[in-house]
């Protein structure tokens, strides 16, 4: 079988300017795809497409063997669509909701599936409250809930964490995790590096642009990136020294520590020496994180684009 | 602490003001629209003492005295003969179809009655569904008669010239013999108020969805537009009948407004004007992008709406190129409807040429609001 998604070459431009731009992708089944990208780069714009929300300019795919531009409305019946910005009605309840949706996809026998669904995400004890009335983990859960009514083969996430308390987060990885066991396959987009880490695989994007993609270890391994972590007093000073240096690409404040990284190993070694002789200021080489490759990326992609 | 008045403070809200006021454009086009679409109208389209109103004139008698009444007629301000029917009775359903305001009949041997000094009558019929339209002319008729038979009593007829009108002029005021405005007004409303809440309300529930957002979860499922638009609408339908009987009860036991159509027929066609309400309504949400601008636009329809429809003031008294307009919408023609089928016992033959107008309208916004409504975000 193909890929689950498998486009080539997409373009979407708003009032002519190319928000999304010759993007190309492609998520084999039961995997769960991460999706990342400063605000802006184009990830819901992408996603909208891949859901038949948005026509692209150019380029063309599949979509669970559907193709994005004809046939639109059979993958709306295969895909469950989570939207960046809650999109269930907040004057409806948590069921009326779920029972809406389920009958809009005309999911047979009703009734049942809702209170499955609800049992299954822990939202049976709370059916009868007003969506609106939920807090951010609820709601996240309830928008899941109603993706998942029509038994999709296909989620697509947008940032569904965004704003989500830490056990909610774990909680609905969790959930993830167990539905791609379940030959789900599952492309998330997400600001967060812990959730960046826990997918199969990565894509990166910015200014409408792929970037780079590969699992999270070759997608470190692949940066190049050399770090130092810089520990003393007065850091935002140190941070403005050490920015002087031409060997000195980025300089990240990382909690009470600095970030130093820069292309050229032997050299920025060389040049971060004298610091840490000083006392008090401590100089060691750290293995890069996700975290600082996505950093160095999003700096590096406004030279290129900006 | 320092809570004094702060003009600091004050010029920083002026200033925020002024730009948003000048990045709403739909706002500042009804700020400066509106007083100029009330300007136009009032000024040149409305006029309270109309004039130049059709009649149709059955002149039995080829005498001169009945020949100078009708050119008398002809050529004051207040009549514009449009018709001369044959018979009284084509008159009548000229009348009833509101082809015109007036009916003149001068009877067979008008002439002859006269120079015997006996007296004749002629028969003003007005149409006095809108008393208003009607009040001025009715006042006029009289003298206008008087002063073009004195000028043709001359010599030998002379001793005719009385003071005392040579003849009887007999007004018959149809279907509102008491000239009462609520006869008018009541029944317009129903068109009013539908026009009103059926826009609005259909227009804010589709921009509703898109503000919350709610819009693109519906998109991305397997509805299609047209199952929307016919599942948004049915409910407003249901409440649209639910307000023509609260205002008909109304009209029935407040106002004592005579009832004397089928009531079937105001049925259907009430149905048909709430459609080309909610399209109009559905046509707007595509367009606004906010409830706001929905709630903006339906003030910016409604208005010269109630003012060139012929329910505030009388269709006929306003210039022709107003009274185009005014055809245009649907309410214009769902008031002649409903005061036909209500005071003048109008019948299908009589409200069929109301309906074609409404038909076409729905046709037309609803092509548009069709094409309008995507099926994507784009
Ligand atoms: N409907 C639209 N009309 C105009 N511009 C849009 C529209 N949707 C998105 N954009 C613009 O496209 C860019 C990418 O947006 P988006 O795809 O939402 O990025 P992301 O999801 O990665 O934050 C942004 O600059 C946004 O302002
Ligand atoms: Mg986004």
């Amino acid at each position: 079988m193909s890929a689950v998604i498998d486009v080539r070459h997409l373009t979407k431009a708003f009032d002519g300017r190319k928000v999304v731009d010759d993007f190309s992708i492609r998520v084999e089944g039961g995997r769960i795809h991460g999706f990342l990208g400063p605000n802006g780069s184009g990830k819901t714009t992408t996603i909208r497409m891949l859901c038949g929300l948005l026509t692209p300019d150019a380029g063309e795919g599949t979509c669970l063997d559907f193709d994005i531009r004809t046939q639109t409305a059979e993958i709306k019946k295969h895909v469950g669509y989570m939207t960046q910005k809650f999109s269930l009605y907040e004057d409806l309840s948590i069921s009326e909701n779920l029972d809406f949706i389920a009958r809009i996809y005309a999911v047979p026998r009703r009734k049942e599936v809702v209170a499955k669904t609800l049992e299954r995400l822990g939202l049976a004890t709370r059916s009868r409250q007003l969506a609106g009335s939920l807090s951010g983990g609820w709601k996240q859960r309830l928008a899941l809930a109603a993706c998942l009514l029509h038994e999709p083969k296909l989620l697509l996430l947008d940032e569904p964490t965004a704003g989500v308390d830490p056990k909610a987060r774990r909680d609905f990885w969790e959930n993830i995790h167990q539905l791609a066991a379940e030959g789900m396959t599952v492309l998330v987009s997400t600001h967060y590096m812990d959730e960046a880490e826990q997918c199969h695989e990565l894509v990166y994007m910015a200014y409408g642009r792929k970037v780079v993609e590969g699992t999270a270890g070759e997608v470190v391994d692949r940066s190049g990136l050399d770090i130092w972590e810089v520990t003393g007093p007065d850091l935002p000073k140190l941070s403005r020294e050490l920015r002087q240096l031409s060997e000195v690409e980025m300089v990240v404040p990382f909690g009470l520590t600095l970030h130093v990284s820069g292309r050229n190993h032997g050299a920025l070694e060389k040049a971060l020496a004298p610091f840490g002789q000083r006392s008090g200021l401590t100089v060691h080489r750290i293995k890069p994180g996700l975290e600082d490759v996505f950093i160095s990326l999003m700096d590096k992609s406004v030279d290129n684009f900006g | 602490m320092s809570h004094r008045f702060s003009l600091a403070r004050v010029r920083a809200v002026l200033i925020k003001e002024f730009i948003q006021v000048r990045r709403d454009r739909l706002t500042f086009a009804m700020m400066i629209g509106v007083p100029l679409l009330q300007l136009l109208l009032f000024g040149y389209a409305i006029n309270s003492d109309p004039k130049q109103l059709p009649t149709a004139v059955v002149c039995a008698d080829p005498g001169p005295f009945a020949r100078s009444i009708v050119s008398a007629l002809e050529t004051s301000a207040y009549f514009a003969v449009t018709h001369k029917p044959a018979s009284e009775a084509e008159g009548d359903q000229l009348l009833a179809l509101g082809e015109v305001q007036f009916l003149v009949v001068i009877p067979a041997g008008f002439d002859r009655s006269l120079q015997r000094g006996e007296r004749p009558n002629i028969l003003v019929a007005a149409d006095a569904t809108d008393p208003s339209a009607t009040g001025n002319a009715l006042s006029v008729i009289s003298t206008l008669g008087r002063q073009s038979i004195n000028r043709e009593l001359s010599g030998p007829l002379a001793s005719l010239k009385t003071n005392e009108d040579p003849f009887e002029v007999r007004v018959q005021r149809r279907y509102n013999p008491e000239g009462l405005t609520s006869y008018n007004i009541v029944p317009g409303l129903m068109g009013v108020i539908l026009t009103m809440t059926m826009i609005m309300m259909t227009a804010l529930s589709v921009t509703r969805e898109r503000e919350k957002g709610t819009m693109e979860n519906l998109l991305a499922t397997p509805a299609r537009p047209l199952e929307v638009m016919v599942g948004k609408i049915i409910p407003y339908v249901v409440i649209g009948y639910v307000q023509v009987g609260v205002i008909l009860i109304a009209a029935k036991v407040l106002f004592e407004v005579p009832m004397l159509g089928s009531l079937a027929l105001l049925a259907g066609a009430a149905g048909l004007f709430i459609v080309a309400c909610l399209a109009v309504g559905f046509t707007f949400s595509t367009l606004a992008k906010s409830q706001l601008q929905a709630m903006q636009m339906t003030m910016f329809f409604f208005l010269p709406n109630i003012l060139l429809s012929g329910f505030m003031f009388p269709f006929r008294g306003m210039p022709e190129w107003a009274q185009y307009v005014g055809s245009v919408f649907p309410l214009t023609h769902f008031l002649r409807i409903v005061r036909g089928i209500l005071l003048k016992d109008n019948t299908m033959y009589e409200v069929l040429p109301h309906v074609w107008p409404i038909l076409a309208f729905v046709l037309v916004v609803s092509g548009l609001a069709l094409k309008r409504y995507k099926m994507t975000l784009d």
